[in-house]
């Protein structure tokens, strides 16, 4: 599988919520519709909550996997 | 083609149920109320401080539109001086966690209190949960509500000058206006 092209990563290791999720929502403001976003989470939240935030705001998630304690989401930016 | 299917083929029932479902799930889009939380901080200590700012902020980073109503003691968390007024109590209060098993009489001793509230914030700063300063700065920057009861604070000698920039204040039908519009509310 073709490795997906990530615009903008997200450092968000160490945060707790609702944080992870308050910055994803801003730099997906940032963000044109189309890019992608690679979030990094340490917050074991972020494994239920990202995918609800993603459902919620219609964008969609792409990819969710754990290395090393980290979660990694790739998050296209579908509206704004 | 949905015409075709109900009058050629004659409307079967996985046709009909998909064609309710797909009605449904357009109604719910154009829903705005699904898009609105309406909350209500009531409480004035450190620890209550906590939910509705983390739903609203939260909410709000989902693209709804939130609103916080404050009223009673929850105006602590939009004074001015939040940091100092937020604090919490072991008294009464057999959940909070303390460094060593006391007898809850113990508890009420002076500075029992401060050392909780001292705790509690370094257990929060420990694990890298927010400050109710920096939910506070995310809220307003996310375009959360922040709405302070009128009523309360004259009854508690507030003016409108002690409570922190951008808060708005309004009473109960503020309130009703803003939750008969929203799925999401929620006293706290």
């Amino acid at each position: 599988m073709a490795a997906t092209h990530v615009d903008q990563e997200l450092d968000a290791r160490g945060l707790l919520c609702p944080m992870p999720i308050v910055k994803t929502a801003k730099a997906m403001r940032e963000l044109p519709v189309g890019a992608v976003l690679k979030l990094l989470a340490t917050d074991r939240g972020s494994i239920t909550d990202v995918p609800a935030w993603a459902d919620t705001t219609g964008n969609e998630l792409l990819t969710s996997q754990e290395d090393d304690g980290t979660f990694v989401f790739l998050i296209r930016k579908v509206a704004e | 083609m949905l015409t075709e299917e109900l009058t050629v083929a004659g409307p079967t029932e996985e046709v009909v149920r998909r064609i309710v479902r797909e009605e449904l799930e357009r109604a719910a889009e154009r829903d705005a109320a699904a898009r609105r939380a309406a909350i209500i901080a009531s409480k004035g200590t450190l620890d209550w401080a906590y939910p509705p700012l983390i739903l609203a902020t939260t909410a709000a980073a989902s693209g709804m539109d939130a609103s916080i109503f404050f009223t009673f003691y929850g105006l602590n968390i939009v004074h001015k001086d939040f940091e100092r007024k937020l604090k919490v109590s072991p008294v009464g209060n057999p959940a909070m966690p303390m460094p060593v098993p006391m007898p809850t009489i113990v508890t009420a001793l002076p500075g029992m209190g401060p050392m909780a509230t001292h705790m509690m914030k370094s257990m929060f700063d420990g694990k890298h949960v927010a400050s109710i300063g920096e939910l506070l700065e995310s809220a307003q920057e996310l375009g959360v509500r922040l709405v302070a009861c009128q009523m309360t604070m004259d009854v508690f000698g507030y003016s409108q000058d002690d409570f922190i920039e951008g808060v708005e204040f309004g009473g109960a039908a503020a309130f009703l206006a803003d939750a008969r519009r929203a799925h999401v509310t929620l006293f706290v």
